[in-house]
């Protein structure tokens, strides 16, 4: 970019511009340290005339991009323009603001969850999972459960390691205890979608007091929840280790599985 | 279209070899299929002799009327006998009614015999009847309108989804998409409505991740689509997925209300689904059956094994279930040109010569199947939230599909694995479609892969692989002495998963045929022949 653009002070401070030795404002990088340089494109709902090519200029500059330049332009339908905008971004990001919430467990893949599984258990981990109460609203379980997944995600009947055992819909809780227990499952999730009166509280609670009172103190397996109107921390209350809302994939459940059996592993004499 | 040429130079011994054990490992099965019945099958019927509709908590008639002869009589004689019977018996005016009174169990049913039998018989023959008549009528209303509006003037046929969950909306978005150059319009359903044991009722305005397959929402977005044909002077196509615990009912329900095509795959629901086998096979050969008599194409669903497995080394498995998959097909009373037969282009693209492997098992498909119009998957597997990438790999994808002469082609979406794509991003998949195809698809004829090259190669590599599996699933056996194709899914040796004839959903659903089991539709589809070659298409 030229010289004569305004130039941030503190990203600029090191004249090398190395990442290594730049402070902790920082810009976008296009070719040259500190040009702030981003692209980006969109489509506005308008026909494509000198108006509309206005119009995204003035969102680009909005948006922060000064000087914002449009390299491309194009209809699509009578209603419709889409943009590619490039431009420099006049913000600024100061690292030392910049929180980051990490989950307390690694994200794995299914090669390495199943590796660490092997290693940790030397036998499969089962899983139990079951809709229980009145609710037939099977799609959480199975996204979960079934090969075929969620979000591109297989299922956890996928994982080598893990062995799925999918009661289906409309279980009763004792009957959880009884199969979880049968199967020795190292781990119980259950779906709970309709929240009529409150029943998926209801039944969860219920669910996670049959367990404790089925099986001795610190021999409970996993009990997960899962469903989308959970509140968040509230697994206490319910009695469950982990709660799963709306749009978690295999994966993450598969993830949790693998760092709480570690966990627990770890605990044990 | 012009027969491609045959450029692998396969040996014919061992392609008839391959499909002689796809005709041995599907005939127990489709013993199986032919004698018994599930609750699916039966509700499909009574859809067809006019039985509409749902209670106050949506729970459909049809549901209650099999579940009542159930209890009382069981499904082994077939649905229609007792039904029709308690008809004559003057228990209720219509079908609706004798519905309506059998869920508050007012109404008690029997098995006829004698005189009785034959009449109850005759009166269902002709119930079931009118809805065949309205499949029919149907098919020739498509052959009608694709001969006034034409066909698309290339191909592949362009294959775009919409799925907003909302039918009011999915309408704007599936006219949009032809007007853009969607040939066929599919609308994926509703994550998770293959698990209903039920057709959901009326139009829909909120699915998760899709839109409900209904009667009603069928009816209205063919009906969107005929008003747009009309505009654009060429036919466009209606999609919607026949797999499932309900695959016979919407089967019906799609050849009444002339949709195109429906994805129906003959071991999807078992391996990816967890569907009892037996239930699967029985509900897949009425539902071809009727795809067959409505001149519905169906779209197989190979693409899972490879999304799944890996690409390269499950290539055999895409070759074993097509040719399952036309074999099923064949029995049922399906055409070749009814045959979009999948397969996707799923192999990692870090490894080398993944291109040539690609057009490799592509080319092998089109040479096995030379009249079925394969269906061409893009990657998905592959695909990073890495956009640029991704359209890179979406191009390559539509050139294999534009040298091998794909009869339909589902546009890759650079946000595949990241949004639902935006307006802009569909404009962009159907530019790279286009850029490629024209540029690219004379290829086939200037293209013949040379003899024992890498390309033949890998293709007879991957054609004996599959022969190979064949036979080792016509050989399998199990302790139960089931059909060793079931003995082989109950193994594991598709993927991974082990599905037992004895396990799975629905099985609950299925009963063995009684020797007077009646069901007037299986009969009238059982003598039914395609129409004359070249009377439609």
């Amino acid at each position: 970019m030229s010289a004569s653009k305004q130039q941030p002070g503190p990203a600029t401070g090191s004249a090398t511009g190395s990442p290594s030795t730049q402070g902790p404002i920082i810009r976008p990088y296009g070719d040259t340290t500190g040009d702030g340089m981003v692209q980006m494109s969109f489509t506005l709902p308008l026909p494509h005339d000198k108006k509309a090519e206005g119009a995204a200029l003035q969102l680009a500059r909005k948006m922060g991009l000064d000087p914002a330049l449009l390299v491309h332009a194009k209809a699509m339908g009578p209603d419709f323009t889409f943009f590619v905008v490039y431009g420099s971004s006049t913000h600024l990001v100061n690292l030392d603001d910049v929180h980051v919430v990490e989950r307390e467990y690694p994200l794995l893949s299914a090669k390495d969850a199943n590796l660490t599984i092997k290693k940790q258990l030397r036998r499969k981990l089962v899983v139990v999972g079951a809709c229980i109460g009145t609710d037939a609203h099977t799609v959480g379980i199975d996204a979960i459960l079934n090969i075929k997944g969620f979000a591109g995600e297989k299922g956890l009947e996928y994982y080598r390691e893990i062995r799925v055992v999918n009661l289906g819909a409309q279980v009763l809780v004792p009957e959880l205890v009884a199969r979880a227990r049968a199967e020795k499952a190292d781990a119980v999730l259950v779906s709970q979608v309709v929240t009529q009166k409150d029943a998926h509280i209801h039944n969860t609670t219920q669910m996670s007091a049959a367990f404790r009172e089925a099986y001795p103190a610190g021999q409970v397996p996993i009990l997960i929840a899962g469903g989308p109107r959970f509140e968040d921390g509230s697994e206490s209350a319910l009695g469950v280790d982990r709660i799963f809302g709306r749009g978690t994939t295999p994966g993450e459940v598969a993830s949790y599985l693998v760092h709480e059996i570690g966990l627990r592993k770890g605990k044990k004499p | 279209m012009t027969r491609p040429h045959a450029m692998l130079e396969l040996d014919p011994a061992v392609v008839r070899r391959a499909r002689s054990l796809a005709r041995k490992a599907a005939a127990p099965v489709v013993t199986i299929a032919r004698s018994h019945t599930t609750v699916s099958v039966e509700r499909a019927t009574l859809r067809l002799a006019g039985l509409a509709g749902a209670d106050h908590e949506r729970v459909p008639w049809v549901n209650h009327l099999v579940t009542a002869v159930r209890d009382e009589v069981g499904l082994e004689h077939g649905v229609t006998t007792p039904v029709y019977d308690a008809l004559l018996r003057g228990e209720a005016p219509d079908l609706t009614t004798l519905a309506q009174k059998a869920a508050s169990g007012n109404v008690s049913f029997r098995l006829p015999t004698g005189r009785e039998a034959s009449a109850a018989r005759r009166a269902a023959t002709k119930g079931v009847g009118a809805g065949l008549r309205t499949i029919d009528r149907s098919r020739a209303t498509r052959d009608r309108l694709v001969k006034r509006h034409g066909d698309p003037r290339t191909k592949p046929w362009i294959y775009l989804i919409v799925a907003t969950g909302d039918i009011y909306e999915d309408i704007p978005q599936a006219q949009a998409a032809a007007r853009e150059g969607a040939d066929i319009i599919a609308v994926i359903r509703s994550t998770g409505q293959s698990l209903l044991d039920y057709v959901p009722e009326g139009a829909t305005r909120e699915g998760f991740a899709g839109t409900y397959a209904t009667q009603e929402n069928f009816r209205l977005m063919r009906a969107a689509l005929d008003d747009v044909s009309k505009e654009l002077g060429r036919y466009v196509r209606l999609t919607n997925y026949a797999s499932g615990l309900c695959m016979p009912e919407i089967a019906a329900l799609a050849g009444m209300e002339r949709l195109d095509m429906m994805l129906n795959d003959s071991m999807y629901g078992i391996l990816f689904r967890d569907i009892n086998p037996i239930r699967t096979f029985v509900d897949q050969r009425f539902s071809r059956q009727v795809h067959a008599r409505a001149g519905i194409i169906i779209n197989t669903g190979e693409d899972n094994y490879l999304t799944t497995a890996d690409a390269v080394e499950a290539a055999h498995t895409v070759t074993v279930s097509q040719l399952l998959n036309e074999r099923f097909a064949k029995e049922a009373g399906l055409e070749d040109w009814q045959l979009g037969l999948g397969h996707a282009f799923e192999i990692n693209p870090e490894i080398p010569d993944s291109f040539r492997m690609e057009l490799a098992h592509a080319m092998l498909a089109r040479q096995l199947f030379p009249d079925a119009p394969l269906k061409w998957m893009p990657p998905t597997k592959h695909m990073t939230g890495d956009v640029f990438r991704g359209y890179l790999l979406d191009g390559f994808f539509n050139l294999v599909g534009a040298m091998t002469g794909q009869g339909i082609l589902l546009v890759g979406m650079m946000t595949e694995a990241v949004v639902t794509p935006f307006l802009s991003d569909r404009d962009l998949a159907l530019q790279n479609v286009r850029y490629v195809m024209n540029a690219a698809s004379g290829l086939t004829e200037d293209f013949h892969p040379p003899r024992d090259g890498y390309i033949q190669t890998r293709a007879r590599q991957v054609l004996s692989e599959a022969v190979d599996l064949l036979d080792r699933i016509v050989s399998d056996t199990d302790a139960a002495g089931d059909a060793p194709l079931l003995a082989a899914i109950a193994d594991g040796t598709f993927g991974l998963m082990k599905r037992p004839a004895t396990g799975g959903k629905g099985l609950d659903g299925v009963s063995v045929r009684a020797d007077d089991y009646d069901n007037p539709a299986i009969t009238a589809l059982d003598a039914w022949t395609p129409p004359a070659k070249g009377a439609t298409r």
